[in-house]
């Protein structure tokens, strides 16, 4: 039943910072963040308050529109801080960990075995429910619900991306029985989907209960968005959840220990850090100790994720829940000089308007200037190229910009999110931040829905 | 280099908001951001952005006409000393000398009189300047004929940027193509100015000296006046550009060039390019098989490389503010481009050439064909919801 699939639209960025095949274990104290602005349209109600004590698994913060979805802490220790921003808005968790990793007990029980009920209250109560996403809206799921499908993509194709067959080599056992939970969770099936470049590792070869679908092509080949649009697209009224392959390793060790063990292995890439590595690290830790005397003197942005779709942090900030990996690029706050008109042999574009095209195979070192000012969308037919969905990304933007529910609804912004549109945003010519406009036109489709 | 920047900063206050020099915030603004790229850094969104923008963009399409640019230039000159019947005695530079100073008054004219206008009207609006202005302004002066007054030149440039883009809401709302509207209203408003046998070598309209038997007309002129067996031009005239026309519009292989850099660097749609040629060829073919004169049996690659057939496949119906913006609808679009040319220049005897009234008819048709595309795609996915209940 599995599927081979080729991508054939799409843009691989060659950045220079690959992360090295070599694990480091990272220092488990320290502090450690969970960030309510990581999950979209959620409105946070505080459960702790500064210096309570507390284990891995202890509730921060519910969702209070849903009280049963909880946030917990990734660590025990003590609530070190509370950080608000504007109008009170809650921002960030900071624990201080003990060291000692003590875990709430949870149920420990044989997922296969269990019915669906027990497996949703686990995964409620150990804070690991928000791991699990939908689609439409590309929101935290709704547990009352039952999705037709569930979607893993096993690969992550966006630039510098984490190898996960290099990360999942070791955790079959894990993975499986959070496969069995997942399965659980849906009538229809479990995809994952793995890169049909390469042979897949020994969790993903030797996985059951799931069918693995392959995907071949350029970035956003390994986007979970992709892989549904390709095999089980979503069509208005349904509902499709998405995770990724470390939270299935943490749901299987959840149902296997009965413990909540965030721990996950990230990677440090970017072409400021001087030796990009892998670290095994637990969920929501500070980037802080991994760039010490490990960047370059320059003005750096330090992310959260990818350069796509990362979240910018200060240079103490904290690991996002979702996010695999911290990457550092240098700031662009300079002027360039007739920049527009220079050759360009060392900037990278998707276009040929600059000479890099003679040199295909460079890895680019790409700072965080704009490049260009803001301007009308002018230019068609580019998104084209690197949007591989049926749908027509120029028109679909549009619609959201307007607020034409109706026509956002036609033109299929059931399928897609905010990462879907990431490279349309970087090749676009007038520097239209388009991921905000989804993110404002799926918040608008959510509200309008419910 | 690091004086001028030191120098633009000390001065930027001035043109910043209670400045002294409010006023000529959009001026100052267009200056910087050409001579620096703005230190703006991304803070939402994707954290790193390709290093394209629209001054690239549009400086590439310049560059692209330059070719046709360089070969009407000398043509000018070249047809004015044929002219005169003292092409013999000229060397190459004093022809092309003779061009350029026909030429770059014109093009002198169309930049200054249209960023005027933009420049005014970003500093009301309180927008950056656009740089679409870059290719209309280089645009039409080669769509002009060579002997056009200069006051024509500005007249109609500030037509097409007032009337034709900024009542719109400025570059990129507009609905039609901006040069082809200047050419257009040059067309209707000073018809004697833009048509003829006489407007389109220089000096011919004063008549002194003009050696006997030399005609001004261009191919048009000779097709629509039933005079084809008398055209003095063999098919590589038409093809290398040694034919009268508008300025940058008579040569082929420029055009050809620049129809290279524009489909290798994907500024112009390939598509488009390619479907208004088929266009033209299909129509070219039915007029051949359908012949009851002299014109309709014209063979019909040649409707291909004349008039200004080349140029308007290969930078107006490219322009993607006033093309169909949907990639199946491009092929559809510039298709009808081709065909309505064709069927314009060889059926209407009002208008010897119908490159222009098809490329502007398409221009308001290509949203109806956007439309219909759009809808497919709806349909699709409607469809895929109706399999799926069943």
């Amino acid at each position: 039943m599995s599927e081979s699939i080729t991508i054939r639209k799409g843009l691989d960025i060659n950045l220079r910072g690959k992360a090295e095949k070599v694990f480091i274990k990272a220092d488990t104290t320290g502090k450690y963040a969970v960030k309510p602005v990581d999950f979209p349209g959620l409105t946070p109600k505080l459960a702790v308050e500064e210096g309570s004590e507390v284990k891995a698994g202890s509730v921060l913060f519910y969702d209070k529109a849903n009280t049963e979805i909880k946030f917990t802490s990734p660590v025990s220790g003590k609530v070190f801080e509370i950080v608000r921003g504007d109008r009170r808005k809650l921002l960030e968790v900071i624990i201080e960990s003990d060291g000692k990793n003590e875990s709430e007990q949870f149920l420990q029980a044989d997922p296969s075995s269990s019915d669906r009920a027990t497996v949703v209250s686990n995964l409620l109560n150990s804070g690991l429910w928000p791991a699990i996403k939908q689609r439409p809206y590309n929101i935290i799921a709704n547990p009352a619900l039952s999705p037709k499908s569930v979607f893993i993509s096993g690969f992550d194709s966006a630039p510098l991306g984490v190898d996960f067959d290099f990360i999942m080599q070791d955790h079959l056992k894990e993975f499986q029985a959070g496969i069995d939970a997942l399965a659980k969770l849906t009538d229809g099936k479990v995809h994952l989907g793995i890169n049909g470049k390469y042979p897949p590792n020994p969790a993903f070869a030797n996985v059951k209960n799931v069918q693995v679908n392959r995907f071949i092509g350029k970035h956003p080949a390994g986007n979970v968005g992709t892989h549904i649009h390709y095999i089980d697209p979503v069509n208005k009224g349904e509902i499709v959840w998405t995770t990724d392959p470390q939270s299935v390793v943490t749901i299987g060790r959840l149902f296997i220990t009965g413990k909540y063990d965030a721990s996950k292995t990230i990677a440090l890439a970017g072409s400021e850090v001087l030796r990009p590595r892998y670290y095994k690290v637990i969920s929501g830790c500070s980037i802080e100790p991994l760039i010490k005397e490990n960047v370059t003197d320059k003005p750096l942005r330090c992310i959260s994720g990818n350069v796509l779709t990362g979240t910018r942090i200060a240079p103490d900030g904290y690991l996002g829940f979702y996010d695999s990996m911290f990457t550092v690029i240098p700031e662009g706050n300079k002027h360039e000089f007739m920049g527009w008109l220079a050759p360009g042999f060392s900037k990278f574009s998707a276009s040929r308007l600059f000479f890099s095209w003679l040199n295909p195979k460079r890895e680019y070192i790409v700072d965080t200037n704009v490049k260009g000012g803001r301007r009308a969308l002018m230019i068609t037919g580019s998104f084209e190229k690197v949007f591989p969905f049926d749908i027509l990304p120029m028109q679909l933007l549009k619609a959201i910009i307007i607020e034409d529910i109706d026509l956002m609804e036609k033109l299929g912004i059931y399928e897609v999110a905010e990462e879907d549109f990431a490279l349309c945003e970087f090749i676009d010519t007038s520097k239209t931040d388009i991921q905000a406009i989804v993110r404002k036109g799926l918040d608008l489709m959510a509200k309008e829905m419910n | 280099m690091k004086g001028l920047r030191n120098y633009l900063d000390k001065i930027k206050p001035n043109f910043e908001k209670g400045g002294k020099l409010e006023k000529f915030h959009s001026l100052f603004d267009a200056v910087e951001t050409l001579l620096y790229v703005p230190d703006k850094v991304t803070t939402s969104g994707s954290h790193i952005r390709d290093a394209i923008d629209m001054k690239r963009t549009m400086i590439i399409v310049v560059m692209a006409m330059v070719p046709a640019l360089l070969f009407g230039i000398w043509n000018a000159g070249n047809f004015h000393f044929q002219s005169l019947g003292i092409l013999q005695e000229k060397t190459f530079w004093q022809v092309f000398g003779y061009g350029l100073l026909k030429v770059l008054p014109i093009i002198i004219v169309s930049y200054v009189t249209g960023l005027t206008i933009e420049i005014i009207f970003a500093q009301i609006r309180h927008h950056d300047v656009p740089e679409g202005f870059f290719v209309t302004g280089m645009l039409i002066p080669l769509v002009m004929p060579v002997d056009v007054p200069l006051w024509m030149v500005s007249v109609s440039t500030v037509f097409a940027v007032i009337i034709g883009v900024e009542v719109f809401g400025g570059a990129g709302m507009n609905i039609l193509n901006p040069a082809l509207t200047a050419r257009a209203f040059l067309f209707f408003a000073y018809p004697s100015e833009m048509s003829g046998d006489k407007v389109w070598v220089a000096g011919l309209k004063g008549g002194e000296g003009i050696v006997d038997g030399f005609s001004g007309e261009t191919i048009m002129g000779y097709a629509a006046g039933g005079k084809l067996e008398q055209m003095p031009y063999s098919v590589s005239d038409m093809f290398f550009g040694f034919i009268p026309g508008s300025i940058g519009e008579t040569s082929t292989l420029a055009i050809l060039i620049g129809a290279i850099i524009l489909i290798y660097t994907g500024v112009g749609s390939w598509k488009i390019i390619a479907s208004v040629f088929a266009g033209g060829a299909i129509m070219g073919l039915l007029l051949n098989l359908f012949a009851v004169n002299e014109y309709m049996a014209l063979p019909f690659w040649q409707h291909l490389i004349i008039g200004g057939f080349a140029f308007g496949a290969v930078f107006m119906a490219t322009d993607p503010v006033s093309a169909a913006q949907t990639e199946k609808g491009k092929w559809i679009y510039g298709f009808l481009i081709g065909f309505l040319a064709i069927l314009i220049r060889v059926l209407n005897p009002a208008y010897p050439e119908g490159v222009m009234l098809a490329i502007l008819l398409m221009n308001v048709f290509a949203p109806l064909i956007d439309h219909y595309v759009v809808e497919a795609n709806i349909k699709k996915r409607l469809k895929r919801l109706k399999t799926l209940k069943a």
